[in-house]
């Protein structure tokens, strides 16, 4: 199969979501004239019926339904009605973001993480807590057994309750009659409770999972679509992002480049394979990726030519290659990068902006790829819904032209008038019909 | 020495900074002078970064040589010497958020344009910024803020020096990932910047350095 029709493979199966009992044939037929017309915006093949609008929910649903975050966090059957009921009441065309679990993170002692409940008041964003969690004298160990640098090193750094991990064997080591050496650590007690945390977390998990899988099942039954699906990461955001830190992989931009590089080779097949299987679990084309190192400012145009975007641009091909489509969520400003990002196959991939200038996106990338977002968060939450519709519609204006656009806010909803968040979604229904 | 001191420093040329200030060290220039060199280094890279030459990670690597460079110097200086100093910018990421990336390049670039920055931190509540203003008596209040919980934190945190009677003390300016003009009237601050080099203006149009 060429790349073309896994794409189609893939489109189909979203378009005729298996499982699914939808509650009225209106529903049904509702659910698929989204999908498609998402997926027109996506190929630009053809031009869409108008122009798609996605609801990307982060943690709105707890504000909008008078929850605390904490409280979306930490029960399970207030995160599905919270969620379910936001995209029914402001019935987008697709839906993105779902709950995550306290009490999971809670469990293995997550460092990397506070949340509310664990660190924040009630009300508070869960927020990541950057650090080292690889020091820079530890590439060799990362680029010649990644895996056994996560599950030794990073793992026990990570989560305080698998700390006791540094102290396991290498699995390569089991072999044959000294096998039984490796398997020493087992028998220490601090071992043994750190493997009783991984149970309990193992639990929670599907636990979680089971219940919060219904947000999405509702939502398809009453023909709403997910805009998710599979998860990776730009090479240079797993080191820049999660292991060395942005003052760390900076200070390496400097002092070991070659290594860097070395490793920003290393894991990048390993992020193609973790797009891969995240998104054929779903059933689902898309793949989000958030991007975060190489947006405006934070790197030079040589050293994201150099650094961020060649290993960023295989996972992209990697996925697209599946039959995938990776959803590039383009966090802060793009400006600068258009023209190299500019280099992707055509109609497949959907670059998502937050605060880049829309009209140089559309002009620049517009007949390569599907672009969509910008809609800002603070427009949203402190704006008036005369002044929301205004912006929606300049910029369909100005980014619709032709198809190839999906409204959407900025970034994920936090706070918002939900008279705003109407004012959005009703600007796609009235000016963005083609 | 000395040119090749400042042209390595502002190069970021960590070794050879570092070497050179060594040498100068041992042999015979004063702390004082080797200060002075690395402040002309500064500049131009204050310079580039204003030019679009340098970004971030030029930055962070400018700030690390700069530590080096001062546990060089520090023991060999002669008590009593301060520079001098435009004024006094306080700094923090407002409550509710951690995020110190967009902040600390802020800080960063005010120092380099020589002002006295004190800087709070992340996750700083409203008290704390006031408190500050009591004891550090600033000209400018720069308040950071990346996440949307950020609006309302700067909000709170003008009230606050409203309420304690400080507000016409100090010019107060916002800036990080969502804030934009709209941002800074819900806040009721004086100005938004949209970069460090923004921010930079603002202080110098405020406390008159220019």
């Amino acid at each position: 199969m060429t790349s073309e029709e896994k794409q189609e493979k893939m489109f189909e199966k979203w378009l005729s979501p298996s499982g699914i009992e939808f509650v009225s044939a209106e529903a049904e037929e509702a659910y698929k004239s989204r999908a498609n017309r998402i997926k027109k915006a996506i190929q630009l093949k053809e031009t869409p019926d108008r122009v798609p609008v996605i609801l990307g929910v982060g943690l709105y649903p707890a504000r909008y339904t008078g929850m605390t975050i904490q409280d979306i966090m930490y029960d399970a059957e207030k995160a599905v009605f919270a969620y379910t009921k936001v995209v029914m009441d402001f019935v987008p065309d697709a839906y993105s973001g779902g709950p995550i679990s306290g009490k999971f993170n809670e469990i293995l002692v997550n460092k990397q993480y506070k949340w509310p409940g664990y660190g924040l008041p009630p009300n508070a964003d869960f927020q990541y807590v950057e650090a080292e969690y690889m020091k820079a004298d530890e590439y060799d160990h990362l680029i010649e057994d990644p895996s056994d640098f996560w599950l030794r090193v990073y793992l026990p750094r990570v989560f305080g309750a698998l700390e006791p991990f540094t102290k396991l064997a290498p699995v390569t080591e089991v072999l044959e009659t000294t096998a039984m050496n490796s398997f020493l650590p087992f028998g220490l007690p601090e071992v043994q409770e750190a493997l009783n945390a991984l149970i309990a977390a193992g639990n929670e998990a599907v636990q979680w999972s089971t219940k919060v899988r219904e947000i999405g099942r509702t939502l398809r039954a009453n023909g709403f679509p997910a805009f998710g699906g599979g998860t990776t990461r730009a090479p240079f955001d797993i080191i820049g992002d999660t292991l060395r830190g942005t003052r760390g992989i900076m200070l390496d931009m400097y002092r070991k480049p070659e290594k860097l590089l070395e490793a920003i080779e290393r894991l990048t097949p390993l992020a193609i394979r973790w797009g891969v299987t995240s998104a054929k679990k779903t059933g689902s084309p898309l793949v989000g990726i958030p991007l975060h190192k190489g947006a405006d400012g934070f790197l030079s145009d040589a050293q994201f030519k150099t650094f961020y975007w060649p290993s960023l641009r295989k996972v992209i091909i990697g996925l697209v290659e599946e039959g995938l489509v990776p959803r590039l969520f383009a966090e802060g400003g793009y400006n600068t990068r258009l023209e190299v990002v500019r280099d992707i196959p055509k109609g497949k991939t959907i670059w998502y902006f937050d605060n880049t200038d829309m009209a140089k996106a559309k002009d620049i990338l517009g007949d390569v790829a599907c672009i969509m977002g910008n809609v800002s968060l603070s427009l949203l939450q402190i704006g008036s819904p005369q002044e929301v519709e205004e912006y929606c519609k300049k910029l369909i204006n100005v980014a619709g032209k032709g198809g190839g656009f999906i409204l959407c806010s900025g970034a994920s909803l936090d706070n918002a008038k939900p008279e705003n968040v109407h004012a959005m979604i009703q600007a796609a229904k009235e000016y963005g019909v083609y | 020495m000395k040119n090749e001191f400042v042209e390595a420093l502002a190069n970021l040329q960590e070794n050879e900074a570092i070497t050179i200030a060594q040498k100068m060290l041992e042999s015979g220039t004063m702390a004082e002078e080797v200060l002075e060199l690395a402040q002309q280094g500064v500049d131009i890279i204050g310079k580039r970064y204003e030019n679009g030459e340098y970004f971030l990670p030029d930055l962070i690597m400018a700030g690390e040589i700069l530590k080096e460079i001062a546990s060089l110097v520090k023991p060999r200086l002669s008590k009593g010497a301060t520079a001098r100093r435009l004024g006094k910018v306080l700094i923090g990421t407002v409550e509710g958020d951690v995020h110190d990336i967009g902040k600390n390049i802020v800080s960063f670039m005010l120092e380099v344009n020589g002002f006295e920055v004190l800087d709070l931190g992340v996750d700083v509540p409203p008290a704390k910024f006031v408190e500050a203003i009591k004891e550090f008596q600033p000209q400018v209040v720069a308040l950071s803020g990346l996440l949307t919980v950020a609006f309302d934190a700067m909000k709170d945190t003008v009230n606050a020096i409203k309420e304690a009677g400080l507000r016409d003390k100090v010019k107060i300016m916002i800036g990080g990932g969502q804030c934009n003009e709209n941002v800074r009237q819900y806040a009721g601050a004086d100005a938004y910047g949209k970069d460090a080099v923004e921010a930079v203006a603002l202080a110098k149009k405020w406390i008159g350095g220019e």
